[in-house]
């Protein structure tokens, strides 16, 4: 096991700037997730502790060692690869004590560390047969054995359940957690699913356009988003984002007066853009005048999707027994003042972040 | 029902008459050709032209297999194939591991490698025909210079043929290995370069049995082109002295009978025999070493 840094790295191709002056640190033992919309250069910053990329700039560091001009395979990494990246012309065995060959670890070694791994991802009886055999979750399992197999300091993975199907995915998502508690191995999981994200990391660093937004836990990256960009970015839906205007201790929105409490007293006046998540929002009366433009029935829960008079969208998250409006309807919204976010309107910075 | 039968005969109708004039280019130029090869092989022709050919049934067949020539051609021709298919298809891939790097400037290198595929077979015989020559070529101002000169050498003139058909092949190689390399996925190369594969491994663990379904197709239309091979030899050789240089390989054999024997009897048996070598390889090929083939996705 062994912490990760990335120190000031970037990585540019040709004209186009992947990661941007990253630092980041991923601690011993830890499960941290990099995520970000496609091309934000998580899987960038991810290859470049592999060694398949070498950053323009910066270090990166395993351990104690900066591995910038360290071959990849002398890096004690493993990776699983979105594609799974099995060898075709081998059996799971062959494919999973490959890294040990290479190692040249002796053969009844080999079969016994092959063996353990298969057993705990329940590969046991397949070992004699071939990729093409096999299901996407069993394929994803074998890409797992032959990264635990080596023992390594650190496991990237590069969006491993991309390719399964949603309830396969839930559960490989649980087995992974679970496999990484246990190994305690340093995990860097690469993905673009907030979901994934929500329910996997220890940590979750944002990422957009090459830059780091915010490094925290889950539950703090959901309540206290650094920016916008974050904001909407976590939950599903995002958190809905409302033109407003800060004046006499009040937030102003579409002439409705919303009470600022704690520390969002000290906003200045003027214009901001008011956060508020669709679960802190309500139909009721007294609220910002809307319309209802789509009702989403997810089961235990609704979407009302509503649409002010300037024009925004506010989503409004309602459990299944309250009356469900219909589309066209006249409503009014109101908002949790207990949970509102303020965020400068032009920045996209939250302006209430010692909240 | 009746609508179904109809719609379906329609469409029937329409599939014949889109395929009709492949089937009347193929048939005239083709089939048609191959099957009135079995009649005139039943044929022998007197030694006279303008006298006419009698039934012979297959007699005529095995005296052509059990003649001296037919023995030493056969010989000659799968020695030219041993010489010319695995030479290629390795040196093509070598060529394309080379070519195979996002180096500036590689690209000057890739259309040079593969030039050899657009070269007339004409000019690459008259070019190296110039190199062999014993007195102003290339290999005598190198201190080589057997008597008989190389292209009149019964030991030198196959495998001096054999060269210019690796040559000419290592163009169509090499375009066909690097395809193949272009489209190993990259992933499973990236993993086995973490895995610590080193350059060895990798090639031999790694991306030969990933690149077996190209190195599979290059054999067989290396196999195919080697046995069709005929230009080297008739521009350098000639046939006065192809029999002398053990250089009639089947297909001048077949041209030989034809052209100049005027015998069209020996020459469909000849070319049936050759016709029928070519299926036995690419069918052996395709039972026995596909199935060490692995397809991307099996």
């Amino acid at each position: 096991m062994a912490r990760v840094n990335f120190d000031g790295v970037s990585k540019v191709f040709d004209d186009t700037i992947a990661v941007d002056d990253l630092s980041l640190d991923v601690h011993d033992g830890e499960l941290l997730v990099l995520l970000g919309p496609s091309g934000c250069g998580k899987t960038t910053a991810l290859r470049m502790v592999a060694g398949l990329e070498d950053p323009s700039a910066g270090t990166v560091t395993i351990g104690d060692a900066v591995v910038n001009d360290v071959e990849p395979k002398n890096r004690d990494v493993a990776m699983v690869f979105q594609s799974y990246a099995l060898y075709p012309h081998m059996t799971l065995r062959r494919n999973i004590e490959f890294p040990l060959r290479q190692q040249r670890v002796p053969g009844d070694e080999r079969a016994r560390r092959v063996d353990e791994a298969a057993r705990t991802l329940g590969l046991g009886d397949l070992l004699d047969r071939k990729p093409g055999q096999l299901s996407g979750g069993q394929r994803q399992r074998v890409a797992l054995a032959r990264a635990i197999v080596r023992d390594p300091k650190v496991f990237l993975m590069d969006e491993p359940l991309s390719n399964l199907d949603a309830t396969l995915r839930i559960q490989t998502r649980a087995d992974i957690v679970s496999l990484q508690r246990r190994l305690g191995t340093t995990t860097i999981y690469v993905t673009h699913d907030q979901v994934e994200a929500m329910t996997m990391g220890h940590r979750i660093a944002v990422m957009r356009d090459g830059r780091l937004q915010q490094v925290a836990a889950p539950q703090n990256l959901y309540e206290q988003p650094a920016n916008i960009f974050v904001a909407s970015f976590l939950g599903s839906p995002g958190m809905n984002l409302i033109p407003a205007i800060i004046e006499g201790g009040h937030a102003s929105v579409d002439g409705v007066a919303i009470e600022l409490r704690g520390g969002s007293g000290r906003i200045p006046s003027g214009p901001v853009t008011l956060g508020v998540r669709p679960e802190s929002t309500s139909l009721g009366t007294g609220g910002i005048r809307a319309s209802v433009t789509l009702v989403e029935q997810l089961g235990a829960e609704t979407h009302v999707i509503c649409t002010l008079d300037d024009g925004t969208r506010v989503v409004v998250r309602q459990w299944h027994r309250a009356a469900r409006p219909d589309i066209g309807d006249a409503v009014t919204i109101s908002l949790d003042a207990d949970h509102l976010h303020f965020f400068d309107a032009s920045s996209g910075e939250c302006l209430d972040a010692d909240r | 029902m009746s609508a179904g039968v109809s719609r379906r005969h329609k469409e029937w109708g329409l599939a014949y008459l889109l395929l009709l004039p492949a089937l009347v280019i193929f048939g005239v130029f083709t089939f048609f050709p191959f099957l009135k090869n079995f009649k005139l092989a039943l044929y022998q022709n007197p030694p006279f032209p303008g006298l006419p050919a009698h039934y012979v049934g297959l007699h005529q067949v095995g005296t052509v297999l059990s003649s001296t020539e037919f023995h030493q051609s056969l010989v000659s021709t799968l020695f030219f194939v041993a010489m010319v298919v695995p030479v290629g298809l390795l040196g093509g891939l070598l060529l394309a591991l080379a070519a195979h790097r996002a180096i500036r400037g590689m690209s000057v290198f890739r259309t040079i490698f593969s030039s050899t595929v657009v070269s007339s077979v004409a000019v690459a015989a008259v070019v190296f025909g110039t190199l062999m020559d014993p007195v102003v070529g290339l290999l005598p101002w190198l201190g080589i210079n057997p008597h008989p000169a190389i292209l009149q050498n019964p030991t030198w003139a196959l495998p001096a043929v054999s060269l210019i058909a690796v040559w000419q092949f290592l163009g169509l190689s090499f375009i066909i290995m690097t395809a193949g390399l272009q489209s190993l996925p990259e992933e499973i190369l990236e993993a086995a370069r973490l895995d610590g594969a080193g350059t060895w491994t990798m090639f031999w663990r790694v991306t030969v049995p990933l690149l077996s379904p190209t190195l599979f197709f290059g054999l067989v239309v290396g196999t195919i082109y080697a046995f069709q091979s005929f230009g080297q030899i008739d521009i350098l050789i000639g046939p006065q002295n192809s029999q002398f240089t053990h250089t009639n390989v089947l297909l001048y054999y077949v041209y030989q009978a034809l052209s100049i024997q005027n015998d069209p009897g020996v020459a469909a048996v000849l070319s049936i025999v050759l016709f029928t070598i070519m299926l036995v390889f690419t069918v052996l090929q395709l039972r026995f070493l596909e199935r060490r083939v692995t397809y991307a996705g099996n």
